[in-house]
C-alpha cells in the first residue's frame, strides 16, 4: 500500500483483520456478506474464530455482546445499513447501554455502494450511532488510516462504530509514518479564508476542493474528521478563530453526521457560518458511483462554491 | 428429590416471592406476574443447579443466567439477595433513582446479573454468544437464559435458537416461561407461538417440558439439559403467572402494576402461612 494507489476501505479492513488475527485472541461475526465485507479474509485464515451468523442482524449484535461480556474481543460486520439501521437497538441496549467491548465495522455506508441504489446506501449511520454515550465513532478517510483504526479499535476495551466504504478511494496517508490517534482531528492542508472539515472519501475530494480554490487566491485549511466521536473541539475552534468560515463535508445525510456534529461544537465555543456538504436529506438511487457523486453533489465543485458561500457569510 | 432438599428449596422460594413482593410494593410499580411464575427455577438455578460464587460475582468460569425476559427482575434481585449478592434490605430500593436495582436487569449496576436486559427478544442472542465464548475457551461453564412466551413473538429468538442448534451450543439451556398470557391478553389470543414443541425440534434444540412449579420435575430438566449432547435445549416450562399469591394468578393485569398496602398485607399474610406450612 502506497501513496495514491487506491484502495477501497472495507479491503483495508478485511486484511487488518486477518494480520491482527495472528497476535490477538478475537472473534469476527457477519451476516451473509463475508465477501463483500471483507471479513473473508480473516475466515480463510482463521476458521475456527469466524461465525457466520446468516441473514439475521440483531442476533448477530447479541452473539456478539454475550461473547464480548463473557471476556471475548469481537468485531461484528454487515453493511451500514443493516448493522447501524437494522440491528440499532440490539446496538443500543444490548451493546452500548452495558458498555461492552464490540466492534461494529460497518462497509458500503453511503451512496457509492452504486448500483444497489437506495435500500442498501445508507446515509443515516453516523447521525444513528453519534446519538449512542460511550461509542466512539470512527470514519477513516483512506486505506491506511482505516488499518490503523481497526487495530486502535481492537486494543481499545469498549464499544465503536466502524464506518468503511465499498469504493476504491485514493490512499492519502504515508503508510510508514501514520499513526492514528481517536478523537483528534489533523490537518492536511493549512489556509486562512475557510476551512473545509472532511471525513472518509470526502477527504481527498476536500484537498482537491482547496486546490481549486487557491487557484482563485483563497486560501482553504483541510482538516480530515476521521473521529467523530469524540470530536476534535479544539482543532474546530482553532480552525473558527483563524478562518473565520467553515465547509464540512461527507457523504452522509447533512442531518446529524459530521456537520451537525461541527455545527453543534462551533455554535456553542466560536459561532461562525458552517456550510454543509452530504446527502440533502433524500434517499439514494442505483448508479455508477461518479455520476451518483454529482448527482448528490458529493464533488470538489460542491465543496468549492460552498466554501465561498461561507466566507461571503463571515460577519 | 430429597425431603429435606425439596423443603429447603420450598422454602427459599417463598422467601424469593416475598422478595418480589416487597421490591415491587415499595416501587409501587414493576412486574409482579412474570416474576411469581419463574420463582421456583430461578430457586431451582441459584441454589442448586449453577455454580455461582456471590463473593466472587465476575469470576470467569461461573455459569451464566441471562433474564432475556428482563421485567421479571424483582425475581432475579430477590433471588441474589437471598444468595447473598447484596443485603435483603436493598430490595426495598427497586427503582428508586439512587438505587442499584434498576427496573430492568443492569450488569454494570448489580452484584450477580449477567446480562443487561429488558428490550425483549435480546437476551437470548447475549446467552449465545456466552455459550459460545465457552466453547471457544474450552472452559465447562453453562448459560441459561429465561424467555417469556409473549417474548417467544421475537423474529430475534428464533434466530438465536437457529445460531444455537447450529453451533451445537450444548452448554446452552433455554427455559421458555410457558404462562400463557402477556401484556394485552391470553397469549393465544394475540399471536400465539403455539405449537412449541414442533417448532423447537424442528429448530434443532432438543425439548423438554417441565411443570414449573414441581421441583422433582425442574430437577430432571435441568439434568436432562445437563445431559444433552450436540444441540442446545429448550426446556416449555409450564407456569401459572402470579404464583403463589391467589389474587394475582392467572390475571393478565397483575403483569405490570404493584399491590397496594391492602393488597401487600395479604400477599405476604399468604406468603407467611406458605413458609411456616413447610
Ligand atoms: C422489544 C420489547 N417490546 C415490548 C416490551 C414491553 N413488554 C414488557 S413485558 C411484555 C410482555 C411479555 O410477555 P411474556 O414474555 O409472556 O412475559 P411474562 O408473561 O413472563 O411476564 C411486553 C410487551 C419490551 N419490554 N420489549
Ligand atoms: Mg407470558
Amino acid at each position: 500500500m502506497k501513496l495514491g494507489d487506491k484502495i477501497a476501505t472495507r479491503e483495508a479492513y478485511g486484511k487488518a483483520l486477518a494480520a491482527l488475527g495472528e497476535t490477538h485472541d478475537f472473534v469476527v461475526l457477519d451476516a451473509d456478506l463475508a465477501e463483500a465485507t471483507k471479513t473473508v479474509y480473516f475466515k480463510k485464515a482463521f476458521p475456527d474464530r469466524f461465525f457466520d451468523c446468516g441473514i439475521a442482524e440483531g442476533n448477530m449484535i447479541g452473539v456478539a455482546a454475550g461473547l464480548a461480556a463473557a471476556g471475548k474481543p469481537v468485531f461484528a460486520s454487515s453493511f451500514a445499513m443493516f448493522a447501524a439501521g437494522r440491528a440499532f437497538e440490539q446496538i443500543r441496549n444490548s451493546v452500548a447501554y452495558p458498555h461492552l467491548n464490540v466492534k461494529i465495522a460497518a462497509t458500503h455506508a453511503g451512496i457509492t455502494v452504486g448500483e444497489d441504489g437506495a435500500t442498501h446506501q445508507c446515509n443515516e449511520d453516523i447521525a444513528l450511532m453519534r446519538t449512542l454515550p460511550g461509542m466512539l465513532v470512527i470514519n477513516p478517510s483512506d486505506a491506511v488510516e482505516a488499518q490503523a483504526a481497526v487495530k486502535f479499535a481492537l486494543e481499545h476495551n469498549g464499544p465503536c462504530y466502524l464506518r468503511f466504504g465499498r469504493f476504491a478511494t485514493p490512499v492519502l496517508h504515508d503508510p510508514d509514518t501514520y499513526s492514528f490517534e481517536l478523537g483528534k482531528g489533523e490537518v492536511l492542508r493549512d489556509g486562512t479564508d475557510v476551512t473545509i472539515v472532511a471525513t472518509g472519501l470526502m477527504v481527498s475530494m476536500a484537498l482537491e476542493a482547496a486546490e481549486m480554490l487557491s487557484a482563485e487566491g483563497i486560501s482553504a485549511r483541510v482538516i480530515n474528521m476521521a473521529t467523530i466521536k469524540p470530536l476534535d473541539g479544539e482543532i474546530l475552534e482553532k480552525a473558527a478563530v483563524e478562518t473565520g468560515a467553515v465547509v464540512t463535508a461527507e457523504e452522509h445525510s447533512v442531518i446529524g453526521g459530521l456537520g451537525s456534529a461541527v455545527a453543534e461544537t462551533l455554535s456553542m465555543i466560536h459561532p461562525v457560518p458552517v456550510y454543509r456538504v452530504g446527502v440533502m436529506d433524500s434517499f439514494g438511487r442505483s448508479g455508477k458511483v461518479p455520476p451518483l457523486l454529482k448527482l448528490y453533489g458529493l464533488t470538489p465543485e460542491n465543496i468549492v462554491a460552498k466554501a465561498k458561500l461561507a466566507i461571503a457569510a463571515k460577519r | 428429590m430429597e425431603a429435606t432438599k425439596l423443603t429447603e428449596l420450598q422454602k427459599i422460594a417463598v422467601k424469593i416471592r416475598m422478595g418480589v413482593i416487597e421490591g415491587v410494593h415499595a416501587a409501587g410499580a414493576g412486574h409482579p406476574g412474570g416474576s411469581l411464575s419463574i420463582a421456583d427455577i430461578i430457586s431451582y438455578l441459584y441454589f442448586s443447579e449453577m455454580k455461582v460464587d456471590p463473593k466472587n460475582p465476575k469470576d470467569p468460569d461461573r455459569d451464566r443466567m441471562v433474564l432475556s425476559k428482563g421485567h421479571a427482575a424483582p425475581v432475579l434481585y430477590a433471588a441474589l439477595a437471598e444468595k447473598g449478592y447484596f443485603p435483603v434490605e436493598d430490595l426495598k430500593t427497586l427503582r428508586q433513582a439512587d438505587s442499584h436495582l434498576q427496573g430492568h436487569p443492569d450488569m454494570k449496576k448489580t452484584p450477580g446479573v449477567d446480562m443487561t436486559s429488558g428490550s425483549l427478544g435480546q437476551g437470548i442472542s447475549a446467552a449465545c454468544g456466552m455459550a459460545l465464548c465457552a466453547k471457544l475457551d474450552k472452559k465447562d461453564y453453562r448459560v441459561y437464559a429465561i424467555v417469556g412466551d409473549g417474548e417467544s413473538e421475537e423474529g430475534q429468538v428464533w434466530e438465536a435458537l437457529m445460531f444455537a442448534a447450529h453451533n451445537k451450543l450444548d452448554n446452552l439451556c433455554v427455559i421458555i416461561d410457558n404462562n400463557g398470557l402477556q401484556i394485552d391478553g391470553a397469549i393465544h389470543e394475540i399471536v400465539s407461538p403455539a405449537p412449541y414443541e414442533e417448532k423447537i425440534k424442528a429448530f434443532g434444540c432438543h425439548l423438554v417440558t417441565m411443570d414449573a412449579h414441581d421441583f422433582d420435575s425442574i430437577e430432571a430438566a435441568f439434568a436432562e439439559a445437563k445431559a444433552t449432547k450436540g444441540q442446545p435445549t429448550v426446556i416449555v416450562a409450564k407456569s401459572v403467572k402470579g404464583k403463589g399469591v391467589s389474587y394475582m394468578e392467572n390475571q393478565v393485569k397483575w403483569h405490570g402494576s404493584a399491590p397496594n398496602d391492602e393488597q401487600y398485607a395479604q400477599a405476604m399474610a399468604e406468603l407467611n402461612a406458605a413458609l411456616a406450612a413447610l
